[in-house]
């Protein structure tokens, strides 16, 4: 009996010398620095348009606004109850002596992981999980990877593993480089920057349940921790596919069909609502965290990381099933 | 089979595999002993790499089994892989990887490999020179010993070589050849599939043919052989009066043969027919006396390529 660690670092070495980890960091260290310089770009057209009008007077016009509104007896009142947190926010903004609307490191990042968790991210996962199975089909590899004295459960097994360690340091990676590159050109403070979270906007109601306030560090290591398991989502879909067509070209191209029909199927489908079973339209569940209107009525934090697990633990057992059983003929 | 006391490293019993409602393999048997080259023969589409691929759990199969030093490969995976070292058609390897991290790569999916023996194996099949650069730099014979490298690792009992000549120069076959021979010395047993049956001729101790699925010879390679006549070449003029003298030999059997086989004299002047060689010199005698000029005897030896053909005459892939 042979223990999984070897065949876990067999296949972390595969990957890294075939150098699939270098494209993302590749990807990344190209792309970080544009979107960076579009951020730059907003950022000085927000200072244009405020002209030269000191930040702390416009938060304190917000707030006065915002009293207002509360004060108002038409006010619903879950509404009436985030406005007087926002103020908090806002206040909370003043007394730390941070400009709500500049950027810095943080929250760049914090803009940047959200954004790509929809889309950038699986695609930088499938760089990884759609060569695993297929590469080693495809270059033959695989007939003496399944002869060797070990069940191919425990292949598959060694194979996921090193794919989750990878996955986790892609998101990682994605945040510390956006952090860094950003932190260049907008400062690398405001882990302390207060945000507003556990809010929902259902239809006209807002749910203020678990509405709070918390410091931006805390709400970017929530955010990684999603996107990290969407990510690990994909993976796992990435691998059943590749396992089951064996081609990296075909497993590329059906991975990517699907992700793209989640983003527009998030555009279009609000009013289909049994559309919220696809795991596509459930990967962005960093949106919950900001409060964003869900694509389809119903979807809830809760809601869509089940289904994402579901999802996830269905293509697991299909691709051990079928590569355990299967015949290698070619 | 086997000679009494051999020990059976390899025993294949009644193999079938349906694919897709079509027996690829309908049913093949054989065994195969400690310390043997044993010869898989047939033609391209014949079920060779389907059968290759059942004995290493690539495939299962639809009925039958196949025991490795008494384990069973379906049941018994690890028991019954952990002696066996292959090659399943090309030696293919990681080519981004060197041949040194192919072969680590190998040893950690065995128990207890070391470093030594990683060294001993690259010394085995003499790539010291090249063994730290990557795989892709490498040529199809240099792949082929790397491959055999990989599959000695493990110090396996039964060594599984695919079309091991494939793509090797003909001095690369002659080192294989000894190199194969120095193996089964030293106890491995070898099975080694092939279309290069002269090559197998010179290889294998034993040999099992194989056509549409269906061992049709199993044997040592010199039994085999001794069952079949020898092609005797003759040029003599005039022709017609030789043929009339062949003829009246009772045991001797005119046979058409194509341009190609004949290299010696013209075709016009030659016949060729299916006798037993001892007979040469008395038909021979006879030909001098009926004043019939004999220009050229020519004993072509009988080669597993010929039974072969002969065997799986009229061969067509459906």
């Amino acid at each position: 009996m042979t223990n999984i660690y070897p065949l876990v670092r067999n296949e972390v070495l595969k990957i890294w010398k075939k150098k699939r980890f270098f494209v993302i960091v590749l990807i990344l260290a190209v792309l970080i620095p544009i979107f960076t310089y579009a951020q730059l770009r907003v950022a000085l057209n927000v200072q244009k348009q405020m002209g030269t009008e000191d930040w702390r007077i416009v938060v304190q016009q917000q707030i006065q606004d915002y009293e207002n509104r509360v004060s108002s007896p038409r006010m619903q009142e879950e509404w009436k109850r985030w406005y007087i947190v926002e103020i908090q926010r806002l206040q909370l903004h003043l007394d730390q002596n941070i400009d709500p609307k500049s950027p810095n490191g943080v929250t760049f990042t914090n803009q940047f992981v959200a954004n790509s968790v929809g889309l950038f991210l699986p695609l930088l996962v499938l760089v990884i999980a759609a060569d695993l199975v297929a590469g080693e089909h495809s270059a033959g590899t695989i007939k003496l990877l399944l002869t060797r004295p070990i069940k191919r459960w425990k292949v598959l097994l060694s194979k996921y593993i090193a794919l989750t360690i990878y996955v986790s340091i892609t998101v990682l990676l994605l945040a510390a480089m956006s952090y860094l590159i950003s932190g260049l050109v907008f400062g690398f403070n405001g882990w302390m920057q207060p945000v507003l979270t556990g809010f929902q906007v259902i239809g006209s109601e807002l749910n203020i349940n678990n509405i709070n306030i918390i410091p931006q560090w805390q709400f970017l290591v929530m955010e990684l921790g999603l996107a990290w398991f969407s990510s690990l989502v994909v993976a796992c879909l990435a691998m059943m596919v590749s396992v089951l067509v064996r081609s990296i070209a075909a497993g590329m191209g059906i991975m990517l069909a699907t992700l793209i029909a989640g983003t527009i199927l998030t555009n279009m489908v609000s009013s289909w609502e049994s559309a919220k079973y696809f795991f596509m339209v459930n990967l962005q569940t960093v949106s919950y965290l900001s409060g964003a209107v869900p694509p389809i009525q119903g979807l809830t934090l809760s809601f869509s990381l089940l289904n994402l697990s579901v999802w996830a633990m269905i293509s697991i057992v299909i691709s051990f099933i079928v590569f355990t059983k299967r015949d290698i003929l070619n | 089979m086997g000679t009494k006391g051999e020990v059976l490293v390899l025993s294949v019993k009644h193999l079938k595999k349906k694919i897709s409602n079509k027996w690829i393999i309908k049913d093949i048997s054989f065994d195969i002993y400690e310390g043997q080259i044993f010869g898989f023969l047939g033609p391209n589409g014949s079920g060779k790499t389907t059968t290759i691929r059942m004995l290493v759990d690539l495939i299962r199969p639809t009925e039958g089994s196949i025991y490795v030093c008494g384990k069973n490969v379906q049941t018994e995976h690890d028991e019954a892989l952990k002696n066996v070292g292959c090659i399943v058609e090309n030696p293919e390897l990681y080519s981004y990887l060197t041949g040194w991290e192919n072969l680590e790569h190998f040893a950690a999916m065995l128990p207890n490999i070391s470093k030594q023996r990683i060294q001993e194996v690259v010394e085995i099949v003499g790539m010291d020179q090249r063994i730290h650069d990557k795989v892709k730099t490498y040529s199809l014979g240099m792949r082929q010993r790397l491959g055999i490298a990989q599959a000695l690792l493990g110090k396996p009992r039964l060594l599984i070589l695919d079309e091991p000549t494939n793509g090797l120069d003909p001095q690369g076959i002659k080192e294989l050849r000894i190199f194969i021979r120095n193996l089964a010395k030293e106890g491995l047993s070898l099975f080694i599939s092939s279309h290069l049956l002269s090559e197998i001729q010179l290889m294998c101790d034993r040999v099992a043919i194989i056509r549409k699925g269906e061992v049709i010879s199993v044997g040592n390679v010199d039994e085999l052989l001794e069952q079949s006549t020898s092609t005797v070449l003759w040029g003599i003029s005039p022709v017609e009066q030789g043929k009339e003298v062949l003829q009246s030999f009772q045991s001797i059997e005119l046979i058409q043969l194509n341009d190609m086989e004949i290299d010696c004299s013209p075709a016009s002047q030659t016949v060729a027919t299916q006798m037993n060689p001892d007979e040469v010199s008395k038909v021979n005698e006879q030909m001098v006396k009926s004043g019939i000029q004999v220009t050229s005897i020519e004993i072509k030896k009988p080669s597993l390529e010929d039974m072969f053909l002969t065997l799986t005459e009229g061969e067509k892939i459906d």
